[in-house]
């Protein structure tokens, strides 16, 4: 059973200026998309529709694939299968190698982020340029992402500002910690990178089978200039991003700017079907990837896990995300989502994160395509490993609770137990395991006159 | 006559026998009578939700058997009538669930009843728990209860929709987690300067009552035990 949560949670709570930070951007992204999503009177039909779709593509998994791979090749590009990361890394560089590049321009994904594509590439020597801005920023950093949508969440603009003064080459002299001049630095620095890339790597949100074609969702323009420029695309598409049909597409166009940036709509959304001759990339390649999905298909309580459209609005709304930010949860994707789709996708590690969670339901409550995140943490645990100590423990609670007369007995024994500290209301200092919860508040001690004594007086 | 199962729940057996007592107060002034069975223990929430599900089942079918001959079960907790109603089906096959109801529901919703006949003439501020609120589907029932009571002054409590922080065995699974959580809801509650801090779940009260014991900020406090007073 892995502690890693508890102990990296521990420490980022440590940190104030991360801790200010994550309560700064997470609070002004949740009044955002609270105001965005109450516009809309059809919004639980929009995530009731949504949640419908779904759970189709998840029923149909394997047939949507294969539409996708046939409109798709009709129109023009290519389909490679990946089991695994393995296997989408090596398709990947070994299509950089056939372009003839050793460098690649990237479009912000997960996908990417979730088989380390930009560390395969280094070790293969070749290099992937992140576009999209917190991604260049967490890459300048040589840090991880710690927010799906955001992933430089964990930094304010004045660490940001060293960061570009420290490590990107061609920073302006006297760069401030101004937003805009901050976003001209970037500007300057990616569009060469964009002039002379040779080859693209992306992700998609969307892929619908009906036509074979691919949807990417942003906010910069960095993607458009990605998707449009080069003369090589490769795109890296998780199976579970199928959808069936072109015309799903308003359903979840309504849905995922809401829920992730508050916006009613994004600035830039691109679709493209295989290739066209002089407009945009001639050599388009889709990856479609598995890397354990289809495993997670079998779980019939877990798979709506599948369901997620990387809003990140999850995360927004949790109260354990807010204050232990992304890198505490060990895996790319972190927050409440992350608590359930990491221990499924790699079964076996992560046991710890469905247990980073007080259950409060926040997350439920805003996902946009309903997954019930507090059902998959609650059935995870139900079928994750125990420490014995605690098996033991919780076994013996039964013993008791199952048993009326045991139950009266153990109450009778812990008002005796209690005495002592009956006058002073609150008991201050308990010995292991009580002293988890003293150790920041105080027990309340069992009253002399049960509830039970009561009602057998009352009886009488 | 409706008969009614009152479940106090195990922690308040153990802890607070004010809140189960104002509930039998409350329902005997409205006309109601009370049962309270003896061979009650626990709804097996803690057991599930730490995932120990067959120990769960134990308690749930022992649930079944001490409640399943009343026409209703009222209980002042928003987490265990979570428990029975989402868990129990899936759990042990029960569709007990749809009879237990936490006390504001039982009031407003098959009493009909919003103005309980209370007197309470203090400042309260009210903590709106996570599982009534969002699993059970509570809404403002017990708050509309609330502001029935004659001489009451509610105040509101910033930030009140985040959780507390104790999520059960999470409060000992992640304890540094859950007390930054329970750091922030003790500022707050601190803040509305109210004399009590109300809530419809006396587990959520114990880890808010023992960092505000601390801290220092409102009494916690039941809200059942405000619809039994006439003080």
């Amino acid at each position: 059973m892995s502690t890693a949560f508890p102990k990296a949670a521990k420490v980022a709570l440590g940190m104030p200026q991360l801790r200010s930070n994550l309560a700064h951007a997470t609070g002004t992204i949740r009044g955002k998309r609270a105001g965005v999503v109450g516009e809309l009177d059809d919004w639980e039909r929009l995530r009731d529709t949504a949640a419908a779709i779904k759970a189709d593509v998840q029923h149909r998994m394997p047939e949507l694939a294969l539409a996708f791979e046939r409109n798709a090749t009709a129109a023009g590009a290519t389909v490679h299968w990946a089991r695994d990361a393995a296997e989408a890394n090596a398709i990947a560089a070994r299509l950089v190698r056939e372009a003839g590049a050793d460098e690649v321009v990237k479009v912000k994904s997960m996908a990417t982020q979730e088989i380390e594509l930009n560390e395969h590439f280094e070790a293969e020597g070749l290099a992937a340029w992140e576009t999209d801005l917190a991604e260049l920023i967490v890459q300048l950093a040589e840090d991880k992402p710690s927010h799906i949508l955001v992933p430089a969440i964990h930094y304010n603009r004045t660490e940001i500002r060293d960061i570009f003064r420290g490590s990107m080459a061609d920073a302006p002299e006297g760069l401030t910690d101004d937003p805009a001049a901050l976003a001209e630095a970037a500007r300057l620095h990616l569009r060469r990178r964009f002039l002379s890339a040779k080859v693209a790597v992306s992700g998609a949100n969307f892929a619908v089978a009906e036509t074979g074609s691919l949807v990417v969702v942003e906010s910069e323009g960095n993607g458009r200039m990605c998707l449009t420029m080069p003369e090589t695309l490769i795109s890296v598409v998780g199976v579970e991003k199928l959808l069936p049909r072109f015309e799903d597409l308003e359903v979840f166009m309504q849905l995922l700017p809401r829920s992730s940036t508050g916006e009613r709509m994004n600035p830039y959304t691109s679709v493209w079907t295989g290739a066209a001759e002089g407009d945009g990339p001639r050599d388009v390649h889709v990856i479609l990837l598995d890397n354990g999905r289809t495993d997670v298909l079998a779980d019939e309580v877990g798979r709506q896990a599948l369901s997620c459209i990387r809003c990140s609005a999850c995360l927004n709304v949790c109260p354990v995300y807010e204050r232990t930010g992304g890198h505490a949860y060990g895996h790319v994707y972190p927050g409440p989502i992350g608590a359930i789709l990491a221990p499924q996708l790699e079964p076996g590690r992560h046991d710890d994160l469905p247990y980073a969670s007080s259950l409060c339901g926040a997350c439920y409550e805003v996902c946009p395509v309903k997954i019930d995140i507090p059902e998959v943490l609650v059935h995870l645990r139900q079928t994750g490993p125990h420490q014995a100590g605690e098996r033991v423990a919780m076994s013996a609670a039964t013993t008791v609770m199952a048993r009326p007369r045991l139950w009266r007995a153990a109450l009778g024994a812990a008002r005796l137990f209690s005495r002592p500290w009956r006058g002073r209301g609150f008991m201050r200092r308990l010995p292991w395991p009580g002293s988890k919860w003293t150790s920041s508040r105080d027990m309340p001690v069992p009253p002399g006159e049960s509830f039970r004594d009561w009602w057998k007086e009352r009886e009488r | 006559m409706t008969r009614i199962g009152l479940f106090i729940t195990c922690v308040n057996d153990a802890l607070y026998p004010q809140t189960p007592k104002a509930v039998v107060t409350v329902l005997e002034r409205l006309g109601y009578e009370v049962d309270f069975p003896q061979a009650q223990t626990c709804c097996g929430q803690m057991h599930a939700n730490s995932g120990y599900r067959k120990d769960a089942a134990k308690l749930a079918a022992s649930f079944e058997r001490v409640f399943g001959s009343y026409d209703a079960v009222v209980t002042p907790s928003g987490s265990c009538a979570a428990m029975a109603r989402d868990q129990y089906p899936d759990l042990i096959g029960s569709a007990i669930g749809e009879r237990v109801h936490e006390l504001s529901e039982f009031l407003l919703d098959h009493a009909g009843v919003e103005d309980v006949g209370a007197r309470f003439p203090h400042t309260v501020t009210y903590h709106p728990t996570c599982h009534g609120t969002r699993a059970l589907g509570l809404g403002d029932k017990p708050l509309r209860l609330l502001r029935a009571v004659e001489g009451i002054e509610l105040v509101d409590l910033p930030e009140a929709d985040q959780c507390c922080g104790f999520g059960g065995t999470f409060a000992l699974k992640n304890a540094e987690v859950s007390s930054a959580m329970l750091e922030d809801k003790c500022r707050h509650a601190a803040a509305t300067g109210a004399e009590y801090l109300a809530a419809a779940d006396n587990s959520c009260l114990t880890h808010i009552g023992g960092g505000l014991s601390r801290a220092g900020g409102p009494a916690p406090i039941h809200y059942a035990e405000i619809l039994a007073s006439t003080a």
